[in-house]
């Protein structure tokens, strides 16, 4: 009964903080400087391991679906499928998985140690909001970074899957390259972004509730951090559902 | 007669079962320098935190120029907080930041200062807390009466006309403790602010205070000047202050 107490009030508290930083976001000060800061540690430093992520998982794709469409005499079909599955689900998902765990972690590490070392207090006490100061740059710097993230991973997604099908399986280049942009339209790799955009948003939002209410010292922090990124993966999952009914 | 410039009426505040304020009533004059005591875990801290609205009552008015701080919105509270500077137990200074960074903070933020003044205002502050050629240094290199050096310049750099003081002097060596008095009494002889300070260090309240308060069992229970708070008839006060002179 407590855990369902817990959650709806931690759901509640989603939705108010997610308010103001609305409310926030079109008042000065602006902190360009920390958005651009944010911007970098979300995107610019999250570059390599997304890319790794996105380079194998196409890979994956490529073995997988060659293997299994090699029955039907289907294999030609292998470029359309892997590059609808990067595009459409795999890089956003995994993206925004790697990315809640790199840096939604971190944000909930960050905020913690503020709380339990009075800083947040502090900030309150200079007149300023930790609302409008932390939060709203970290949410709007994870929302625009990871759809960049992901378009570039769907870029090496679909070029790891080219390598294997190609190299290792034998297809033929130009007939793979060819399937891969049949069946692949502008909206697919709208709704990848838009899903990206939503994701980021919860990865920062998380990340800063968990860090913003932590109670307990430095074990509190540790918690806090688990938390920011458990939630984080299964919020995107589930709303992950919800966005392709949506979008499809 | 001039309105109070703090006023609490009968603030209650319980953690899960545990009543930390029962009604506690306080009355600050403009100018004056009101010092609460009271034994570890009596609920000091609780009670400055609710004088500046970190903490909002179960119970009870904290009205400061008239003004009913739980009334406002959390846009207007923000600003209201202009009014104040809180110095914290441990300083509470942004660790990402230098001590530079850290008392140009509250100017930056009101964007009431060109960057001249903010250079000038920052000097200044430093200097009355004694910490000149310390601007470029990082928390983590200052000592622990250092610190708390910073966290008044922080907190005096908007010239608040109400100063909060958070156990300033627990767990410093003699001659920081006193110096760390004088410079209190410095800061509210030149700003001409109201200061509230919270101590368990009855030398350094008997050096600073024109009226003495000691929170008991969630209440006030006793307001005096110095001189007639030595002789006060309550058998916990006068155990509190000889057990004090012992200790020193």
């Amino acid at each position: 009964m407590q855990r369902l107490l817990d959650f709806f009030s931690g759901l509640g508290r989603f939705f108010q903080i997610l308010w103001r930083v609305l409310l926030w976001t079109p008042r000065p000060p602006y902190d360009v400087k920390q958005l651009v800061l944010q911007m970098g540690r979300v995107g610019v430093q999250s570059v390599p391991v997304v890319a790794l992520t996105a380079l194998f998982t196409g890979m994956v794709m490529s073995l997988q679906t060659a293997t299994v469409l090699l029955r039907f005499n289907a294999e030609r079909y292998v470029g359309s499928i892997v590059a609808l599955s990067m595009v459409r689900e795999l890089s956003c998902v995994i993206g925004g998985l790697v990315v809640a765990g790199r840096c939604g972690s971190a944000m909930g590490a960050e905020l913690g140690t503020m709380r339990v070392t009075e800083q947040i207090d502090a900030l309150e006490v200079l007149a300023t909001d930790p609302i409008h100061y932390l939060m709203v740059p970290r949410v709007w710097a994870t929302a625009l970074t990871l759809p960049m993230l992901v378009v570039l991973g769907d870029v090496i997604g679909v070029w790891g899957g080219y390598v294997i099908s190609v190299n290792l399986l034998g297809a033929n280049p130009v007939s793979y390259m060819s399937t891969t942009y049949q069946y692949l339209d502008l909206k697919d790799l709208l709704s990848g972004v838009i899903k990206a955009a939503v994701f980021g948003l919860l990865i920062a939002q998380i990340g800063c509730q968990m860090g913003f209410y932590t109670e307990g010292g430095a074990a509190g922090v540790g918690r806090s951090t688990t938390r920011a990124v458990v939630v984080a993966s299964v919020a995107i999952l589930i709303s992950d559902f919800f966005l392709t009914k949506i979008l499809f | 007669m001039s309105q109070p410039k703090i006023e609490l009426r009968g603030v209650k505040k319980s953690f899960d079962d545990k009543v930390v304020l029962n009604g506690v009533d306080l009355t600050v004059e403009e100018g004056e320098a009101v010092v609460i005591i009271g034994g570890s875990g009596s609920g000091k801290s609780v009670l400055l935190k609710h004088i500046i609205r970190l903490l909002r009552p179960d119970a009870g008015q904290v009205v400061i120029d008239g003004v009913d701080i739980n009334q406002l919105d959390f846009r207007e509270i923000t600003e209201f907080r202009r009014r104040f500077g809180m110095a914290f137990q441990e300083g509470a200074l942004f660790d990402s930041m230098t001590v530079w960074e850290n008392v140009a903070f509250p100017l930056q933020r009101s964007r009431r200062f060109k960057a001249r003044q903010i250079r000038e205002r920052v000097t200044e502050c430093l200097a009355m807390v004694d910490l000149e050629g310390a601007e470029e240094k990082m928390p983590s290199e200052l000592s622990g009466g250092m610190r708390r050096r910073v966290g008044f310049a922080r907190a005096i750099a908007l010239e608040p006309k109400i100063l909060l003081f958070d156990e300033p002097t627990t767990g410093l060596d003699p001659v920081i403790k006193k110096t760390i008095d004088d410079i209190i009494l410095h800061l509210k002889d030149s700003l001409h602010s109201t200061t509230v300070t919270i101590t368990h260090d009855m030398a350094s309240a008997f050096r600073i205070a024109d009226r003495i308060a000691m929170l008991h069992d969630g209440k006030i229970i006793a307001a005096a000047s110095p001189e007639e708070f030595r002789s006060v008839d309550n058998p916990y006060i006068q155990e509190f202050i000889s057990g004090a002179q012992i200790e020193h």
